[in-house]
Protein backbone atom coordinates (compact mmCIF):
# COMPACT_ATOMS: atom_id res chain seq x y z
CA UNK A 1 0.00 0.00 0.00
CA UNK A 2 2.64 2.81 1.03
CA UNK A 3 4.53 1.11 -2.10
CA UNK A 4 1.62 2.61 -4.30
CA UNK A 5 1.00 5.80 -2.44
CA UNK A 6 4.92 7.04 -2.39
CA UNK A 7 5.29 6.33 -6.20
CA UNK A 8 5.42 9.64 -7.60
CA UNK A 9 4.10 8.39 -11.05
CA UNK A 10 0.70 7.62 -9.47
CA UNK A 11 0.53 11.16 -8.33
CA UNK A 12 0.54 13.34 -11.51
CA UNK A 13 -1.18 13.15 -14.40
CA UNK A 14 -5.05 13.22 -15.79
CA UNK A 15 -5.58 9.99 -13.52
CA UNK A 16 -2.98 10.63 -10.48
CA UNK A 17 -3.60 10.65 -7.10
CA UNK A 18 -3.13 14.81 -7.26
CA UNK A 19 -6.41 15.05 -10.28
CA UNK A 20 -8.44 13.05 -8.10
CA UNK A 21 -8.42 14.19 -4.91
CA UNK A 22 -9.05 17.92 -6.92
CA UNK A 23 -12.15 16.13 -8.48
CA UNK A 24 -13.56 14.52 -4.95
CA UNK A 25 -12.94 17.50 -3.11
CA UNK A 26 -15.18 19.35 -6.51
CA UNK A 27 -17.99 16.50 -6.02
CA UNK A 28 -18.17 17.41 -2.05
CA UNK A 29 -17.83 20.94 -2.28
CA UNK A 30 -20.46 21.18 -5.19
CA UNK A 31 -22.83 18.89 -3.16
CA UNK A 32 -22.24 20.48 0.35
CA UNK A 33 -22.89 23.98 -1.62
CA UNK A 34 -26.40 22.61 -3.22
CA UNK A 35 -27.60 20.85 0.10
CA UNK A 36 -26.96 24.04 2.17
CA UNK A 37 -28.32 26.33 -0.65
CA UNK A 38 -31.32 24.30 -0.07
CA UNK A 39 -31.32 23.25 3.64
CA UNK A 40 -30.31 26.27 4.98
CA UNK A 41 -32.67 28.88 4.49
CA UNK A 42 -35.55 25.75 5.03
CA UNK A 43 -34.25 24.78 8.28
CA UNK A 44 -34.21 28.78 8.97
CA UNK A 45 -37.53 29.68 8.17
CA UNK A 46 -39.11 26.73 10.38
CA UNK A 47 -36.67 27.09 13.60
CA UNK A 48 -37.65 30.78 12.90
CA UNK A 49 -41.74 30.55 12.60
CA UNK A 50 -41.55 27.47 14.54
CA UNK A 51 -43.79 26.28 11.28
CA UNK A 52 -43.76 23.28 9.96
CA UNK A 53 -41.43 21.61 12.87
CA UNK A 54 -43.43 18.30 13.29
CA UNK A 55 -43.24 17.64 9.51
CA UNK A 56 -39.22 18.44 8.94
CA UNK A 57 -37.81 17.15 11.71
CA UNK A 58 -39.50 13.65 10.59
CA UNK A 59 -38.61 13.68 7.08
CA UNK A 60 -35.55 14.74 8.08
CA UNK A 61 -35.05 11.61 10.16
CA UNK A 62 -36.74 9.42 7.32
CA UNK A 63 -34.17 10.83 5.04
CA UNK A 64 -31.63 9.51 6.86
CA UNK A 65 -32.35 6.28 6.41
CA UNK A 66 -32.39 6.32 2.19
CA UNK A 67 -29.34 4.47 1.25
CA UNK A 68 -27.37 6.68 -0.69
CA UNK A 69 -26.10 3.94 -3.09
CA UNK A 70 -29.70 3.15 -3.92
CA UNK A 71 -30.60 6.46 -4.50
CA UNK A 72 -28.04 7.12 -7.14
CA UNK A 73 -29.30 4.31 -9.06
CA UNK A 74 -32.52 5.60 -9.46
CA UNK A 75 -31.07 8.75 -10.14
CA UNK A 76 -28.91 7.29 -13.20
CA UNK A 77 -31.89 5.06 -14.11
CA UNK A 78 -34.62 8.27 -13.97
CA UNK A 79 -32.27 11.08 -15.71
CA UNK A 80 -30.83 8.41 -18.06
CA UNK A 81 -27.44 9.58 -17.71
CA UNK A 82 -24.64 8.20 -16.59
CA UNK A 83 -22.52 10.95 -14.81
CA UNK A 84 -22.04 13.85 -12.87
CA UNK A 85 -25.81 15.21 -12.20
CA UNK A 86 -27.08 11.61 -10.81
CA UNK A 87 -23.95 11.80 -8.28
CA UNK A 88 -24.98 15.40 -7.49
CA UNK A 89 -28.82 14.47 -7.00
CA UNK A 90 -28.10 11.82 -4.13
CA UNK A 91 -25.01 13.61 -3.00
CA UNK A 92 -27.13 16.73 -2.11
CA UNK A 93 -30.22 14.36 -0.83
CA UNK A 94 -27.48 12.51 1.45
CA UNK A 95 -26.60 16.71 2.57
CA UNK A 96 -29.98 18.09 3.20
CA UNK A 97 -31.27 15.99 6.26
CA UNK A 98 -28.24 16.99 8.74
CA UNK A 99 -28.20 20.68 7.19
CA UNK A 100 -31.61 21.13 8.28
CA UNK A 101 -32.50 19.28 10.89
CA UNK A 102 -29.32 20.92 12.93
CA UNK A 103 -30.32 24.54 11.76
CA UNK A 104 -34.08 23.94 13.21
CA UNK A 105 -32.56 22.57 16.25
CA UNK A 106 -29.87 25.61 16.21
CA UNK A 107 -32.87 27.79 16.17
CA UNK A 108 -35.11 26.11 18.38
CA UNK A 109 -33.04 26.00 20.90
CA UNK A 110 -32.60 30.25 21.53
CA UNK A 111 -34.28 30.92 24.41
CA UNK A 112 -37.60 32.80 24.19
CA UNK A 113 -36.26 35.11 27.11
CA UNK A 114 -33.65 36.16 24.50
CA UNK A 115 -36.00 36.53 21.63
CA UNK A 116 -38.32 38.52 23.49
CA UNK A 117 -35.68 40.89 24.95
CA UNK A 118 -34.81 41.69 21.10
CA UNK A 119 -37.87 42.20 20.50
CA UNK A 120 -38.40 44.82 23.49
CA UNK A 121 -35.43 46.83 22.54
CA UNK A 122 -37.67 47.21 18.90
CA UNK A 123 -35.62 44.40 16.72
CA UNK A 124 -37.36 43.17 13.57
CA UNK A 125 -38.26 39.91 12.96
CA UNK A 126 -35.35 40.25 10.02
CA UNK A 127 -32.70 41.41 12.55
CA UNK A 128 -33.85 38.76 15.40
CA UNK A 129 -33.24 36.37 12.96
CA UNK A 130 -29.54 37.65 11.57
CA UNK A 131 -28.40 39.08 15.00
CA UNK A 132 -29.99 37.31 17.82
CA UNK A 133 -31.17 33.73 16.31
CA UNK A 134 -28.59 32.88 13.89
CA UNK A 135 -25.11 33.91 15.95
CA UNK A 136 -26.71 31.98 19.03
CA UNK A 137 -27.16 28.65 16.82
CA UNK A 138 -24.22 29.01 14.92
CA UNK A 139 -22.66 26.21 16.70
CA UNK A 140 -25.07 23.67 16.21
CA UNK A 141 -25.92 24.86 12.22
CA UNK A 142 -21.73 24.53 11.76
CA UNK A 143 -22.20 21.38 13.41
CA UNK A 144 -25.07 20.45 11.00
CA UNK A 145 -22.79 21.38 7.62
CA UNK A 146 -19.57 19.31 9.05
CA UNK A 147 -21.82 16.32 9.36
CA UNK A 148 -23.21 16.83 5.89
CA UNK A 149 -20.02 17.19 5.21
CA UNK A 150 -18.33 14.04 6.44
CA UNK A 151 -21.22 12.23 4.61
CA UNK A 152 -20.74 13.44 1.38
CA UNK A 153 -16.93 12.91 1.32
CA UNK A 154 -17.16 9.46 2.00
CA UNK A 155 -20.15 8.73 0.17
CA UNK A 156 -18.63 10.71 -3.06
CA UNK A 157 -16.87 7.81 -3.72
CA UNK A 158 -19.61 5.74 -4.96
CA UNK A 159 -18.96 8.58 -8.24
CA UNK A 160 -16.40 6.48 -9.55
CA UNK A 161 -19.41 3.29 -9.74
CA UNK A 162 -21.17 5.59 -12.30
CA UNK A 163 -17.62 6.47 -14.63
CA UNK A 164 -16.62 9.27 -12.99
CA UNK A 165 -12.88 10.22 -11.28
CA UNK A 166 -12.68 11.34 -7.61
CA UNK A 167 -11.05 8.73 -5.06
CA UNK A 168 -13.48 6.14 -5.21
CA UNK A 169 -12.06 5.46 -8.31
CA UNK A 170 -9.28 3.54 -6.72
CA UNK A 171 -11.76 1.36 -5.06
CA UNK A 172 -13.66 0.65 -7.52
CA UNK A 173 -10.84 -0.20 -10.26
CA UNK A 174 -8.67 -1.93 -7.73
CA UNK A 175 -11.84 -3.95 -7.05
CA UNK A 176 -12.02 -4.86 -10.87
CA UNK A 177 -8.19 -5.93 -11.21
CA UNK A 178 -7.90 -7.28 -7.61
CA UNK A 179 -4.96 -4.95 -7.54
CA UNK A 180 -5.91 -4.61 -3.50
CA UNK A 181 -3.33 -1.90 -2.43
CA UNK A 182 -4.51 0.14 -5.09
CA UNK A 183 -8.13 0.07 -3.84
CA UNK A 184 -6.28 0.45 0.27
CA UNK A 185 -4.79 3.44 -1.33
CA UNK A 186 -8.14 4.82 -2.26
CA UNK A 187 -9.77 3.63 0.69
CA UNK A 188 -6.63 5.48 3.40
CA UNK A 189 -6.61 8.52 0.79
CA UNK A 190 -11.09 9.17 1.24
CA UNK A 191 -9.90 8.91 5.07
CA UNK A 192 -7.32 11.25 4.98
CA UNK A 193 -9.33 13.61 3.44
CA UNK A 194 -12.66 13.11 5.68
CA UNK A 195 -10.53 13.67 8.73
CA UNK A 196 -9.27 17.16 7.24
CA UNK A 197 -12.05 18.54 6.19
CA UNK A 198 -13.34 17.78 10.00
CA UNK A 199 -10.52 19.44 11.28
CA UNK A 200 -11.14 22.32 9.01
CA UNK A 201 -14.76 22.60 10.13
CA UNK A 202 -13.61 22.50 14.05
CA UNK A 203 -11.17 25.24 12.79
CA UNK A 204 -14.20 27.37 11.60
CA UNK A 205 -16.73 26.94 13.96
CA UNK A 206 -13.92 28.12 16.58
CA UNK A 207 -13.51 31.19 14.21
CA UNK A 208 -17.37 32.20 13.31
CA UNK A 209 -18.67 32.19 16.85
CA UNK A 210 -19.51 34.68 18.53
CA UNK A 211 -17.06 35.55 21.94
CA UNK A 212 -19.79 35.83 23.94
CA UNK A 213 -21.34 32.26 23.46
CA UNK A 214 -18.24 30.46 23.62
CA UNK A 215 -17.98 27.63 26.51
CA UNK A 216 -14.62 26.89 27.21
CA UNK B 1 -43.94 -6.35 -10.99
CA UNK B 2 -43.65 -9.86 -12.34
CA UNK B 3 -39.65 -8.89 -11.18
CA UNK B 4 -40.70 -9.19 -7.51
CA UNK B 5 -42.81 -12.54 -7.92
CA UNK B 6 -40.34 -14.10 -9.67
CA UNK B 7 -37.61 -13.01 -7.20
CA UNK B 8 -39.22 -13.10 -4.01
CA UNK B 9 -36.33 -15.65 -2.56
CA UNK B 10 -33.96 -13.65 -3.46
CA UNK B 11 -35.07 -10.70 -2.22
CA UNK B 12 -35.83 -12.20 1.09
CA UNK B 13 -32.48 -13.42 1.38
CA UNK B 14 -31.03 -10.22 0.45
CA UNK B 15 -33.01 -8.69 3.11
CA UNK B 16 -32.34 -10.86 6.20
CA UNK B 17 -28.24 -10.67 5.52
CA UNK B 18 -28.86 -6.93 5.31
CA UNK B 19 -30.62 -7.38 8.65
CA UNK B 20 -28.04 -9.47 9.99
CA UNK B 21 -24.95 -7.27 8.80
CA UNK B 22 -26.71 -4.20 10.54
CA UNK B 23 -28.13 -5.16 13.47
CA UNK B 24 -25.53 -7.76 14.95
CA UNK B 25 -23.24 -4.50 14.73
CA UNK B 26 -25.83 -2.73 17.04
CA UNK B 27 -25.94 -5.43 19.52
CA UNK B 28 -22.20 -5.47 20.24
CA UNK B 29 -21.65 -2.18 19.63
CA UNK B 30 -23.64 -1.58 23.05
CA UNK B 31 -21.98 -4.93 24.87
CA UNK B 32 -19.23 -3.20 24.29
CA UNK B 33 -20.02 0.25 24.87
CA UNK B 34 -21.65 0.34 28.19
CA UNK B 35 -18.71 -1.54 30.13
CA UNK B 36 -16.51 1.18 28.20
CA UNK B 37 -18.71 4.23 29.48
CA UNK B 38 -19.03 2.44 32.95
CA UNK B 39 -15.30 2.31 33.16
CA UNK B 40 -14.97 6.00 31.76
CA UNK B 41 -17.40 7.56 34.23
CA UNK B 42 -15.26 5.67 37.50
CA UNK B 43 -11.98 7.04 35.88
CA UNK B 44 -13.16 10.15 34.84
CA UNK B 45 -9.80 11.10 32.93
CA UNK B 46 -10.86 8.75 30.21
CA UNK B 47 -14.22 9.98 29.48
CA UNK B 48 -12.91 13.29 27.25
CA UNK B 49 -10.02 11.36 25.31
CA UNK B 50 -12.72 8.42 24.66
CA UNK B 51 -14.95 10.46 23.43
CA UNK B 52 -12.93 12.42 21.07
CA UNK B 53 -11.38 9.36 19.29
CA UNK B 54 -15.33 8.22 19.21
CA UNK B 55 -15.67 11.73 17.03
CA UNK B 56 -12.46 10.65 14.73
CA UNK B 57 -13.35 6.33 14.61
CA UNK B 58 -16.87 8.08 13.50
CA UNK B 59 -15.69 10.71 10.53
CA UNK B 60 -14.07 7.51 8.84
CA UNK B 61 -15.77 6.89 5.86
CA UNK B 62 -17.73 3.11 5.65
CA UNK B 63 -16.47 1.97 2.47
CA UNK B 64 -12.47 3.13 3.30
CA UNK B 65 -12.97 0.82 6.52
CA UNK B 66 -14.79 -2.02 4.86
CA UNK B 67 -11.41 -1.82 2.58
CA UNK B 68 -8.80 -1.28 5.35
CA UNK B 69 -10.20 -3.64 7.92
CA UNK B 70 -8.60 -6.63 6.38
CA UNK B 71 -5.12 -5.35 6.08
CA UNK B 72 -5.11 -4.80 9.42
CA UNK B 73 -7.40 -8.14 10.42
CA UNK B 74 -5.75 -10.31 8.07
CA UNK B 75 -8.99 -11.09 6.77
CA UNK B 76 -10.36 -11.79 3.36
CA UNK B 77 -11.89 -8.55 1.60
CA UNK B 78 -14.74 -10.28 0.99
CA UNK B 79 -15.57 -11.46 4.04
CA UNK B 80 -18.67 -10.63 6.18
CA UNK B 81 -16.83 -10.14 8.98
CA UNK B 82 -15.06 -6.71 7.69
CA UNK B 83 -18.48 -4.85 7.75
CA UNK B 84 -19.80 -5.82 11.14
CA UNK B 85 -16.29 -5.23 12.50
CA UNK B 86 -16.09 -1.87 10.86
CA UNK B 87 -20.16 -1.06 11.23
CA UNK B 88 -19.60 -2.44 15.30
CA UNK B 89 -16.63 0.14 14.98
CA UNK B 90 -19.23 2.80 14.30
CA UNK B 91 -21.55 1.54 16.68
CA UNK B 92 -18.91 1.85 19.80
CA UNK B 93 -17.69 5.31 18.75
CA UNK B 94 -21.58 7.05 18.89
CA UNK B 95 -22.79 5.30 21.55
CA UNK B 96 -19.93 5.61 23.65
CA UNK B 97 -20.53 9.47 23.94
CA UNK B 98 -24.29 8.48 24.88
CA UNK B 99 -23.33 5.70 27.56
CA UNK B 100 -21.06 8.10 29.40
CA UNK B 101 -23.54 11.37 29.13
CA UNK B 102 -26.68 8.63 30.23
CA UNK B 103 -24.32 7.55 33.39
CA UNK B 104 -23.53 11.08 34.19
CA UNK B 105 -27.44 12.11 34.11
CA UNK B 106 -27.58 10.03 37.21
CA UNK B 107 -28.59 12.29 40.01
CA UNK B 108 -25.84 12.37 42.79
CA UNK B 109 -28.50 12.07 45.51
CA UNK B 110 -30.06 8.96 44.11
CA UNK B 111 -26.58 7.15 43.38
CA UNK B 112 -26.07 7.61 47.36
CA UNK B 113 -29.73 6.87 48.19
CA UNK B 114 -28.83 3.57 46.75
CA UNK B 115 -25.42 3.10 48.71
CA UNK B 116 -27.36 3.96 51.64
CA UNK B 117 -30.12 1.56 51.35
CA UNK B 118 -27.08 -0.93 50.84
CA UNK B 119 -26.77 -1.63 47.43
CA UNK B 120 -23.34 -2.86 45.53
CA UNK B 121 -21.78 -1.46 42.53
CA UNK B 122 -23.15 -4.00 40.01
CA UNK B 123 -26.61 -3.99 41.38
CA UNK B 124 -26.23 -0.22 41.41
CA UNK B 125 -25.20 -0.33 37.87
CA UNK B 126 -28.07 -2.64 36.64
CA UNK B 127 -30.69 -1.62 38.52
CA UNK B 128 -30.25 2.29 39.23
CA UNK B 129 -27.74 4.14 36.98
CA UNK B 130 -28.07 2.14 33.30
CA UNK B 131 -31.99 2.09 33.72
CA UNK B 132 -31.77 6.75 34.84
CA UNK B 133 -29.09 6.17 31.54
CA UNK B 134 -31.97 4.24 29.43
CA UNK B 135 -33.16 7.52 27.60
CA UNK B 136 -29.82 9.19 26.68
CA UNK B 137 -28.76 5.95 26.05
CA UNK B 138 -31.46 4.95 23.49
CA UNK B 139 -31.13 8.28 21.61
CA UNK B 140 -28.01 7.21 20.41
CA UNK B 141 -28.91 3.78 19.94
CA UNK B 142 -31.16 5.45 17.15
CA UNK B 143 -29.23 7.03 15.16
CA UNK B 144 -26.51 4.02 15.26
CA UNK B 145 -29.35 1.62 14.03
CA UNK B 146 -30.55 3.69 11.44
CA UNK B 147 -27.18 4.48 10.19
CA UNK B 148 -25.97 0.78 9.77
CA UNK B 149 -29.28 0.69 8.10
CA UNK B 150 -28.24 2.31 5.54
CA UNK B 151 -24.60 1.96 5.60
CA UNK B 152 -24.90 -1.79 4.78
CA UNK B 153 -25.83 -1.13 1.20
CA UNK B 154 -23.13 0.71 0.13
CA UNK B 155 -21.05 -2.80 0.98
CA UNK B 156 -22.35 -3.60 -2.24
CA UNK B 157 -19.48 -1.88 -3.87
CA UNK B 158 -16.97 -4.39 -2.62
CA UNK B 159 -19.44 -7.02 -3.22
CA UNK B 160 -21.02 -8.00 0.36
CA UNK B 161 -24.29 -5.66 1.27
CA UNK B 162 -27.70 -7.27 1.67
CA UNK B 163 -29.98 -5.41 0.17
CA UNK B 164 -27.45 -2.96 -1.78
CA UNK B 165 -27.19 -5.79 -3.93
CA UNK B 166 -30.48 -5.60 -5.60
CA UNK B 167 -29.01 -1.73 -6.35
CA UNK B 168 -26.10 -2.88 -8.30
CA UNK B 169 -28.41 -5.69 -9.81
CA UNK B 170 -30.53 -3.27 -11.45
CA UNK B 171 -28.17 -1.02 -12.60
CA UNK B 172 -25.82 -3.59 -13.91
CA UNK B 173 -28.92 -4.92 -16.07
CA UNK B 174 -30.39 -1.00 -16.62
CA UNK B 175 -33.72 -1.89 -14.73
CA UNK B 176 -35.29 0.16 -12.24
CA UNK B 177 -37.29 -2.28 -10.36
CA UNK B 178 -34.53 -4.21 -8.33
CA UNK B 179 -33.46 -0.72 -6.92
CA UNK B 180 -36.46 0.82 -5.89
CA UNK B 181 -37.47 -2.22 -3.96
CA UNK B 182 -34.41 -1.98 -2.52
CA UNK B 183 -34.48 1.40 -1.65
CA UNK B 184 -38.19 0.84 -0.34
CA UNK B 185 -37.18 -2.17 1.92
CA UNK B 186 -34.14 -0.49 3.27
CA UNK B 187 -36.28 2.33 4.55
CA UNK B 188 -38.78 0.09 6.08
CA UNK B 189 -36.52 -1.79 7.84
CA UNK B 190 -34.98 1.45 9.08
CA UNK B 191 -37.61 2.65 10.17
CA UNK B 192 -39.23 -0.39 11.93
CA UNK B 193 -36.26 -0.81 13.64
CA UNK B 194 -36.58 2.51 15.15
CA UNK B 195 -40.05 1.97 15.43
CA UNK B 196 -39.40 -1.28 17.67
CA UNK B 197 -36.35 0.59 19.66
CA UNK B 198 -38.99 3.43 20.89
CA UNK B 199 -41.27 0.81 21.73
CA UNK B 200 -38.29 -0.72 23.79
CA UNK B 201 -37.38 2.28 25.73
CA UNK B 202 -41.31 2.63 26.61
CA UNK B 203 -41.29 -0.84 28.24
CA UNK B 204 -37.63 -0.38 29.96
CA UNK B 205 -38.66 2.91 31.33
CA UNK B 206 -42.67 2.84 32.48
CA UNK B 207 -42.30 5.45 35.22
CA UNK B 208 -41.76 8.31 32.62
CA UNK B 209 -44.95 7.50 31.35
CA UNK B 210 -46.23 8.08 34.85
CA UNK B 211 -43.94 11.63 35.67
CA UNK B 212 -45.32 12.63 31.85
CA UNK B 213 -48.89 12.10 32.76
CA UNK B 214 -48.25 13.99 36.36
CA UNK B 215 -46.53 16.68 34.69
CA UNK B 216 -49.77 17.30 32.29
CA UNK B 217 -52.24 16.82 35.31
Amino acid sequence: MLEYLTDSFNWSGPEGITARIVQHIWYTFAALGLAAVIALPVGLYIGHTRRGAFLAINLGNAARALPSLGLLMIAVLLTNQIGFLPVLIALVALGIPPILTSTYAGLSGVDPATIDAARGMGMTGREILTKVEIPIALPLIISGLRAATLQIVSTATIAALVSLGGLGRYVVDGLKLRDFPQMFSGALLVALLAILLDLLFALAGRVTVSKGLRVD
Amino acid sequence: MTWIGDNLSLIWEQLSEHLYLAILPVVLGLLIAIPLGYVATRFAWLANPLIALGGVLYSLPSIALFIVLPVILGTQVLDRINIVIALTVYAVSLLIRNVIDGLRSVPPDVRQAAIAVGYGPARRLLTIDLPIAVPVIFAGLRVVTVANISMVSVGAVIGIGGLGELFTLGFQKDFLTPVVVGVVLSLALALLADLLIVILQRVLTPWARVVSSVKAA
